[in-house]
């Protein structure tokens, strides 16, 4: 049935993994390859490459012989324990060398990195970072995240089944490994001889290395699955965003078979691996581009220091009314337990600071309901309103649903703009030419031209008008009204 | 030389001649001009609420503009309507599919959309006369996941998705309304200018480009970023936004100065942003992390401010409520979590 002679044959390539590891180091000590966006602007490798990148430069810092943690072999009770170094050596280390505020940020930092399995707690299966005296080793970079692994539930029962056969202490199961290992001897009930048979090869494999090779492979072999099949409540940092999962599967660069047959080792660290030739923009595609660039080019751009000046006015203008930065009058409802805010809000009555910001601008008094009702309010009493009535019934218009829109355009040309209107507004000779033809036509922006003139009126013209009106600086000056009646 | 090298050479000249238009522009930097700026201090937030209910990934959420109410959606197959400030869920609402990436809230509260790997923008109206939620249009059209989508009013609404293109939708009609094409990789998300007008989107391309709504012409044009944009945000003024991505970056672009002005990062911030959103004056950015933290950062200065940790997975959404009163994230972890 099964050709035992291939399953002896299977190859194990780690053997090798670490002279692998010190050309990878070798790698990630050179300059880094950019990964840059081709001219078509696709990235080509997965969003993640760049992360493990940043992190597999902090390890080949760690490793570094002069700099890096000091790696070292611990003399325990009746065995040596190899190639170990403590938390609290990472802890300091980072602390030292990158600029890390304190524990906290180092632990995140740290425990952001063992949950990738970049180094690991060699006696816990949860891979997180203690500011303590726990042992740690460091991955080896075979099975680093940035070779794209997808281990398959064959190679994990492979690898559940071979530990069985060990008679080690420490590689007994732990109970969640025990329950996934029945699991997948009932799914895989049709091929477990098969998978028995590469357990039992690879098994014999690993009795015949040095016992001290064996300890820091078997632990680093453990790691791996350990961020792979994570216990029961820890996080799986392999989890992928299903918008990304589709363009992750790369089928050249995805490794899947952990104990397979394949001999597929890297000669250099896959985050430094050239992008692939991208694609070239055909003739079209250049021609609307150079078009767009055209446009581009003509554009008026602002300087730099004028653009941080209005940036830093609007922050400075608006940070009363911030509550991240101000506290709110007269609290903040989420941390008083006190919703008086909220009502005031509500209510028809504006308070100081609100009638406040309608003075920064027109745009203010638009956006607020309340500030719109007092300059309506304002401009019907000097019989002037038929401009903001107008501006509010096209604001309203392009919100309408698309069977209304005709019957309204022509209700708000015959209000406003018709002659003999009613409501006659003034607009410009341009913007009236182009507002008649487009009723003809009646879409949401018909009266587009006609509004912007508008609006440039109010702005210049009534707007001013209102905020020098005694109506406003009243409400300006008004002590604040109590929101509570006494009786 | 071919006609095609020649187009390409002309390309490649006018972009060079851009980039020394825009650096003639450089007459200072925003760290510059505010290097005497107070700083904000250290920011320091709390959980104020917990909402518990969703029983697997949350992967969007949207503030509804009364600043209580929220919508999220999760991987659980679930929309959750909830009055954040109560934690009670108003309505929970079972979806047809159960691969979401992205939700919205109607500003006028009636309606709230959603949609995913089904290609589709669900529109469900939540104040029926007979009381319950339901499926008023289901705007079929985009040939990729819905990665994004926002409301401008009751009857439109703007999707961005991973077939690399944006379009408006006529809700009544059902119909694409415009089409924004123009991105070479799946569009991620997407934010509106304050007056409408306008729409910003980022995409897996590094590039993020601004949108006139009603011509479906691309005004301009940003890179900068060196991996896939999840996130974008009007700042709000509407004359910059920022962008949050895989590259563990985020940046402010000014549409006026067409360039980016300042870079949100730091060596020990190894992984990449989901999520943007501004405080009520823009002065504070704050950004969702695949590390489970939340990063405040000082706009103007580029200073980080202060960290917000309480996630047990990615902080896969975030955004701050209408009135700047408070933060919501939304987690892998299932939880949604109010701070200020």
């Amino acid at each position: 049935m099964y050709d035992k002679g291939a399953a002896r044959g299977v190859y194990i390539h780690w053997s090798s993994c670490f002279a692998e590891f010190w050309l990878v180091l070798e790698c990630t000590m050179a300059k880094n390859n950019s990964l840059h966006p081709n001219s078509n602007g696709e990235t080509d490798d997965s969003p993640n490459m760049l992360v493990y990148r940043k992190m597999e430069d902090v390890i080949a810092r760690m490793q570094d012989e002069k700099n890096g943690i000091p790696i070292r072999t611990v003399k325990s009770f009746l065995s040596k324990i190899p190639s170990v170094f403590s938390g609290s050596d990472i802890v300091q280390w980072l602390l030292k060398n990158l600029c890390i505020e304190d524990q906290v940020e180092a632990l995140h930092l740290g425990t952001l990195m063992a949950a990738h399995g970049y180094f690991f707690p060699i006696s816990d299966h949860v891979l997180t970072l203690k500011d303590d005296g726990t042992f740690y080793r460091f991955q080896t970079p075979y099975f680093w995240p940035s070779n794209c692994w997808e281990p398959e539930n064959t190679d994990y029962a492979v690898y559940l089944c071979k530990r069985t056969m060990q008679n080690k202490a420490r590689l007994e199961l732990a109970d969640y490994e025990a329950e996934s290992l029945a699991r997948l001897q009932r799914a895989f009930a049709r091929k477990w001889e098969f998978i028995f048979m590469q357990a039992e090869a690879q098994a014999k494999v690993d009795k015949k290395r040095d016992k001290i090779e064996r300890k820091i492979l078997d632990s680093q072999e453990r790691a791996f699955w350990d961020v792979h099949r994570p216990v029961p409540g820890c996080v799986n940092t392999t989890e992928v965003d299903i918008k990304k999962s589709s363009r992750m599967k790369n089928p050249q660069k995805t490794r899947k078979s952990v104990y397979g047959l394949q001999n597929d080792i890297r000669s250099h660290s896959p985050t430094h691996t050239p992008a692939p030739e991208a694609k070239q923009p055909t003739e079209e595609e250049l021609q609307e581009q150079i078009k767009f660039w055209q446009a581009q080019l003509d554009r008026h751009r602002l300087k730099m220091s004028k653009v941080a000046e209005s940036l830093l006015s609007y922050t400075e203008q608006y940070s009363d009314y911030d509550p991240f930065l101000c506290t709110p009058d007269p609290s903040n409802p989420w941390i008083s337990d006190d919703t008086t805010f909220w009502e005031m809000e509500a209510s028809k009555e504006p308070g100081q600071t609100r009638v406040r910001r309608w003075g920064f601008g027109i745009n203010e008094v638009l956006k607020d309901p309340v500030g719109r009702e007092q300059f309506l309010k304002f401009l019907e009493s000097e019989f002037s309103s038929e401009n903001l009535r107008f501006w509010l019934a096209v604001q309203e218009l392009k919100k309408r649903p698309i069977r209304e829109v005709p019957t309204r355009v022509q209700e708000i040309w015959e209000e406003f703009l018709a002659s003999g209107a009613p409501s006659a507004i003034n607009v410009d000779s341009k913007s009236y030419d182009k507002t008649t033809q487009n009723i003809k036509d009646p879409g949401r922006y018909a009266f587009q031209d006609a509004q912007e003139h508008i609006y440039k009126l109010m702005k210049s013209d009534s707007y001013s008008r209102f905020i020098r009106s005694s109506a406003y600086q009243e409400l300006l000056q008004a002590k604040k009204k109590k929101s509570k009646n006494l009786f | 030389m071919s006609e095609l090298e020649q187009l390409r050479q002309e390309a490649e000249q006018l972009r060079n001649q851009i980039r020394d238009a825009r650096k003639a522009c450089n007459d200072s930097s925003l760290s510059q001009i505010t290097a005497g700026l107070d700083s904000v201090g250290r920011i320091q937030m709390r959980t104020r609420r917990t909402l518990r209910g969703h029983l697997a990934k949350i992967y969007a959420m949207q503030w509804a503009t009364d600043s209580r109410l929220l919508v999220s959606a999760s991987q659980d197959g679930k929309l959750i309507i909830w009055d954040s400030y109560s934690t009670n869920k108003i309505h929970a609402i079972p979806l047809r599919s159960s691969w979401v990436m992205t939700c919205a809230y109607a500003p006028s509260g009636s309606y709230a959309a959603c949609g995913g790997l089904d290609n589709i923008c669900s529109i469900y109206s939540l104040k029926t006369r007979e009381g319950n939620v339901r499926v008023t249009r289901e705007l079929s059209g985009h040939t990729g996941y819905l990665s994004c989508c926002r409301f401008l009013d009751d009857s439109q609404i703007v999707t961005s998705s991973g077939d690399t293109t944006c379009a408006l939708w006529d809700i009544e009609t059902g119909q694409q309304t415009t089409t924004f094409t123009g991105h070479t990789g799946d569009v991620m998300s997407l934010s509106l200018s304050p007056d409408s007008r306008t729409f910003v989107s980022g995409a897996c391309d590094a590039s993020s480009k601004l949108w006139d709504i009603r011509d479906g012409m691309c005004r301009q044009s940003f890179t900068g970023h060196v991996s896939d944009i999840n996130a974008v945000i009007f700042f709000p003024n509407g004359n910059a936004f920022t962008t949050g991505s895989d590259d563990a970056t985020c940046r402010l672009f000014d549409l006026r100065a067409d360039q980016e002005l300042m870079m949100y990062s730091h060596d020990n911030i190894n992984c990449g942003i989901t999520s943007v959103a501004f405080s009520k004056s823009g002065r504070l950015l704050l950004a969702g992390y695949d590390d489970f933290n939340c990063n405040v950062w000082d706009t103007l200065k580029g200073e980080r401010a202060g960290v917000l940790a309480g996630h047990d997975n990615r902080v896969s959404c975030l955004g701050i409520s209408s009135d700047g009163m408070a933060l919501a994230t939304g987690s892998w972890d299932s939880f949604l979590r109010i701070w200020n």
